[in-house]
């Protein structure tokens, strides 16, 4: 994770993201800090920090600094520039954590784990409108696993992660309007228990959860089918007030990059 | 027709990505051939397709290719076309790309340029300068002209299927003598008169057969009905027709009795010796010598005409080119511009047009003989149509057909 302390509305490279809608620092904090107290108090997860850097306020997002796998870290080549700024503090923090740094030909846009999610041992890909559909073969060449590529359809989810969160081996949550026809039937293909969200509860970024063995992170004030949805499965549900980053497009998800 | 070769790979199949690629072509009203797909063996393992897309204009192509690229279809990466000096007049580089009928484009500094004149058996030359790219006989190469090498950087496409039917798919099946002539020669004037609207011309190739058939009165006709531009013919051809002006007969036979003339062997020599004295046949429509026939007719209508030579000729006529390759340089004057080609009763100067023609002009080939009208459908000339048949009968239902 990343600690907010440069986290600001800076430019709009989303539909989330306006100029004038700032976020409010404190609160922004304050948000940041339950969510790292939650993760390392009670579900106990180990969290390493990465330093907080000047004019680099979507560093935060770690999720979409690259993807891990074993002792491996394929670094993110973002699609804008004022992210791609990201790029060298990421490289020196995962070789300074003994990675082996693996990054894809410039050609390819790929935003790690925001648009790389695993699902029972296979890598669902999301591209379009950050990376890029032929990055699914460079990273299935380099994890010797399967990657399918699915297009995402909604510009207001924009990155795999905001429409489909993997639970366990069986479920995800997912908003199938972010995908187009042929994604929807590759997610219901891979997914045994897919979980549909409705447009409300999508807007309210809840697919953007954290899961830490049965217990979910997610943004608060989601609907109640969701909430009776996930009870039935014996999820143990820990809402959280992350607005502050929604206004950046992001939430719990984006702000967490998982390492092992 | 625009069309570009893509390839994807990746995990297509599963992803469905291949399937969505082929569906956004045609949602777009693009069209596709699979030219390769090797499926991954296991689901870890990439999968490949090579496609060629193909749409009705160069724009719309570039839309459906820009939507593919983003579903990681890519237009295979291409070299420029390799250019190489000719040695010396005369002679192609020893590599030289050998052309073919069909329209052809060269890939030069990153463009697709198409190949002006295009004709089979020949070469591309590149002008380094401006870029225009136009077929080259071996002949007319000069030291030093820029010759297009191997086939990397070509792009040959295959002619348009028309989803409409027409006779000249209608009758693109193998030769025969078992078909059904009306139908086709009502459809056949059709087309004539089609292309005469979109402002094409027609050439006539004309055998010497078309005269002893007695069908030259109707050969007339339709060139006084402006149905023919250009006539390709023989000594041969002028000299029988020149013939029946002057004595009625061809070769010595009467054209109305069928009857041969007493001394008739000699009438075609007589023919060409007073042609011969009097400068030309031109001259002597216009002194009033020759007052009927085809050469008549074409002379009066302004219909240009190439004579072209042979070993076995007689005379010849003052208008036949005797040197070959000037002959083939005078025919090919002529070829811009032609829609349709009708070859009737002759088998070398049918053939030597029909190595002339692009592609994309449509020929119908008439012939008692089977054998030549499959030979010239075997020079590689697409939209043809062969017809055995005797030249008089088919004229005439064609004459009768187009009104005349």
């Amino acid at each position: 994770m990343c600690k907010p302390t440069y986290y600001t509305i800076a430019y709009e490279i989303n539909p989330w993201m306006s100029l004038k809608r700032q976020a409010n620092y404190r609160h922004a904090l304050t948000q940041w800090t339950r969510l790292h107290e939650l993760l390392t108090r009670r579900l106990k997860a180990r969290v390493k920090l990465l330093t907080p850097k000047p004019g680099v306020p979507d560093l935060v997002f770690t999720a979409n600094a690259g993807l891990a796998v074993g002792r491996t870290f394929i670094r993110s080549n973002f699609r804008h520039p004022q992210r791609q700024r990201e790029e060298p503090y990421i490289e020196r923090h995962v070789k300074r954590r003994g990675f082996r740094l693996v990054t894809l030909p410039r050609r390819y846009r790929f935003e790690g784990e925001g648009d790389a999610l695993w699902m029972h041992g296979t890598l669902l890909f999301g591209f379009r409108f950050r990376s890029d559909a032929p990055a699914h073969e460079e990273l299935a060449r380099l994890l010797h696993t399967q990657v399918l590529p699915v297009e995402l359809a909604d510009r207001r989810f924009y990155h795999l992660d905001t429409c489909f969160a993997p639970l366990d081996d069986r479920a995800a949550l997912w908003f199938p309007k972010a995908f187009d026809r042929y994604g929807r039937k590759v997610i219901e293909g891979l997914v045994e228990d897919p979980i549909s969200v409705s447009e409300a509860d999508a807007k309210r970024f809840v697919c953007n959860a954290i899961a830490v063995g049965r217990s979910i992170v997610l943004q608060e004030g989601f609907s109640v089918t969701l909430r009776q949805q996930l009870m039935q499965r014996r999820f143990s549900l820990h809402p959280l007030d992350l607005s502050e980053f929604l206004k950046a497009g992001g939430s719990a998800k984006c702000l967490v990059l998982r390492l092992t | 027709m625009a069309s570009e070769v893509v390839r994807v790979s990746g995990h297509i199949i599963d992803s469905l990505i291949l399937p969505k690629i082929l569906d956004e072509i045609m949602d777009l009203e693009g069209t596709f051939e699979i030219l390769e797909l090797s499926v991954g063996k296991r689901k870890t393992d990439p999968s490949v397709a090579r496609l060629r897309v193909e749409a009705s204009s160069p724009a719309r192509l570039h839309t459906i290719l820009h939507r593919l690229s983003r579903l990681g279809a890519a237009p295979v990466t291409l070299r420029d076309a390799r250019l190489a000096r000719a040695p010396k007049a005369g002679v192609f580089p020893a590599a030289f790309y050998s052309t073919t009928n069909l329209p052809t484009e060269v890939r030069y500094r990153g463009a697709w340029r198409k190949v002006l004149n295009i004709e089979m058996d020949c070469g591309i030359t590149v002008d380094r300068r401006t870029g225009v790219a136009r077929c080259i006989p071996m002949a007319h190469v000069k030291t030093g002209d820029w010759i297009v090498c191997s086939s990397e950087g070509v792009r040959v496409s295959p002619l348009e299927r028309t989803r409409r039917p027409e006779v000249f798919q209608f009758m693109a099946s193998a030769v025969s003598s078992e078909k059904p002539k009306a139908q086709l020669i009502q459809r056949l004037a059709a087309e004539m008169r089609a292309i005469r609207r979109r402002g094409q011309k027609i050439l006539v190739v004309a055998g010497p057969a078309v005269i002893h058939t007695g069908s030259g009165p109707y050969l007339e006709r339709l060139i006084r009905a402006g149905f023919v531009q250009v006539l390709f013919a023989g000594n041969g051809f002028a000299t029988h027709d020149i013939e029946s002006a002057l004595y009625g007969t061809s070769l010595g036979v009467y054209l109305d009795r069928g009857t041969a003339a007493a001394d008739g062997h000699d009438h075609h020599m007589r023919a060409i010796n007073t042609i011969r004295g009097i400068g030309g046949i031109r001259g002597a429509v216009r002194r009033r010598l020759l007052t009927k026939g085809v050469m008549h007719a074409c002379v009066r209508r302004r219909v240009p005409f190439v004579l072209a030579g042979s070993v076995r000729d007689d005379g010849p006529l003052p208008e036949v080119i005797t040197d070959t390759m000037k002959a083939q340089d005078a025919m090919r004057q002529h070829i811009p511009g032609v829609g349709l080609a009708l070859m009737l009763a002759s088998t070398l100067h049918a053939i030597a047009t029909g190595n002339l023609l692009p592609a994309t002009v449509k020929t119908v080939c008439v012939d008692i003989n089977a054998a030549v009208v499959t030979k010239l459908s075997d020079r590689g000339t697409f939209q043809g149509i062969g017809i055995v048949s005797d030249t008089e009968s088919f004229l005439r239902e064609l004459v009768h057909a187009l009104h005349l």
